[in-house]
């Protein structure tokens, strides 16, 4: 007895010791950024792509304000509510941040102390970014204002505060390889790089599994609004019949094809697209109707 | 601007003196007219916007004639007094959610939904004086005029089921 006894604890113990270890930071190489020299014109475009400030503009901003990115956004969720921090380039942002610090947060959700991040900041999709483009956005958000606000804590209960819980998560949910897995032609391939490396769309278009990662088996076939009532709606061919052209003046003017227009988060994302030149929102609409 | 400030106080004492006055079901007959009103005004401001989306698009051939018509349609239509089209009570927690998708957020005091009227008001203007100068003048002022409208659409309007 006593030594079954003995058997368990020690294995309780390795098991412990694994997940420690499981759970650890795993950071880009030190020189994933070498070398590389930011753009800040090419990065506003990676910027507005991105969908930055839909989340981390101060949520009753208008105009030049948006530019402002004080933080303050609430995203509910089924684990708790995520405040939106502040990302200006000052000391209440990320002013002290090296470009690398920046690929690591957004490619591998680590902060530069190496502690997890929330993935309510879309690193699952921003794993596939180019470092370039990491380098040319941090070189536009330095051209950004500075603002003082600060960041405000999470509002998470046990145990989805403990951060370090996030490296398992990680292991589960955070993957390197593409969900459109061919992409022939220059513009399919655009177009995969906007949806599912910086528009992050499928983070609202795409149901989720228990843990709270994407469903990658119902990819874009719509989800339960996480911070409020009624779907999001799914956007694969199979339900969506919009032509590619609709679906890019839509992402332009925010005008559907029967000339209502979009409200609620996704007029925030289409104040984004809007700025893209119009071949990019072109190659957004033909990754949408390439779809399965 | 004046004017549209204008036509929001006028709502909002037409609205407190409206409640006050009358009896709830009376009350309640009287939002859904006026949500039934107002719901109609967006459906001529999108078959409006419609003619010029088309044209926009290249599905419809540009006329600058018939773009002017419904530029200016689009115009009036955002002058139109709206001081009935949105009494108190009339938003989707008081009538339901299949019914109104206007939220409380409309009426509260910190609401900015004045300057967001007259928003659409100037893009819709810039719209009149654009449409008949050509298909590029006509594109050019769909951008503004969509961001008004998705302004507004964004934060009071309930997100779309």
């Amino acid at each position: 007895m006593r030594i079954l006894l003995k058997i368990i604890v020690v294995l309780g113990v390795v098991a412990a010791g694994a997940l420690w270890m499981l759970s650890g930071p795993n950071p880009l190489p030190k020189d994933t950024m070498a070398g590389l020299t930011g753009d800040a014109t090419r990065g506003e475009t990676v910027f507005w792509a991105g969908g930055c400030a839909s989340c981390h503009a101060d949520p009753k901003a208008e105009g030049e304000d948006k530019l402002v990115l004080s933080g303050g956004y609430r995203i509910e969720s089924p684990f708790g509510t995520f405040l939106a921090p502040n990302i200006s380039p000052g000391p209440a942002g990320i002013g002290d941040w090296s470009d690398l610090d920046l690929a690591n947060a957004l490619m591998h959700g680590l902060s530069p102390e190496g502690q997890h991040l929330y993935p309510a900041l879309p690193y699952t999709t921003y794993i596939h970014m180019q470092p370039q483009d990491v380098a040319d956005l941090k070189a536009y958000m330095d051209t950004l204002p500075v603002s003082d606000v600060a960041s405000l804590p999470h509002e998470l209960a046990f145990p989805f505060n403990i951060r370090r819980g996030l490296g398992l998560w990680k292991l589960v949910n955070l993957s390197e390889s593409w969900v459109m897995t061919q992409a022939n032609t220059p513009e399919l391939e655009r177009g995969r790089y906007l949806v599912e490396a910086l528009g992050h769309c499928a983070e609202c278009h795409t149901p989720r599994d228990v843990t709270g990662g994407l469903d990658r088996d119902k990819w874009m076939s719509g989800a339960p609004n996480p911070s409020g009532k009624g779907e999001i709606p799914a956007i694969d061919p199979a339900n969506l019949d919009w032509s590619a052209g609709d679906i890019a003046y839509y992402l332009e003017t925010g005008f559907t094809p029967d000339y209502d227009s979009a409200g609620g988060q996704m007029a925030k994302v289409i104040a984004g697209m809007a700025h893209l030149d119009s071949s990019d929102r072109d190659a957004i609409a033909a990754y949408l109707k390439a779809l399965p | 601007m004046k004017y549209g400030l204008g036509l929001i106080a006028v709502a909002a004492i037409t609205a407190v003196a409206g409640t006050a006055a009358i009896s709830d079901s009376n009350a309640d007959k009287a939002a859904l007219a006026a949500v039934k009103a107002r719901q109609s005004q967006m459906t001529l401001y999108a078959f409006n916007i419609g003619l010029l989306g088309g044209m926009a698009k290249g599905n419809v051939e540009y006329d600058a004639t018939a773009a002017s018509a419904a530029a200016a349609n689009l115009a009036s239509l955002s002058k139109l007094d709206q001081s009935r089209l949105w009494p108190q009570g009339s938003d989707n927690e008081t009538l339901g959610h299949d019914v109104t998708e206007a939220l409380p957020k409309i009426w509260a005091a910190d609401s900015d939904i004045a300057q967001k009227g007259m928003a659409l008001v100037e893009a819709a203007t810039a719209m009149e004086s654009a449409a008949g100068g050509g298909l590029d003048s006509l594109r050019g002022a769909m951008g503004p005029l969509g961001k008004s409208c998705g302004s507004c659409h964004e934060t009071y309007r309930q997100a779309k089921n």
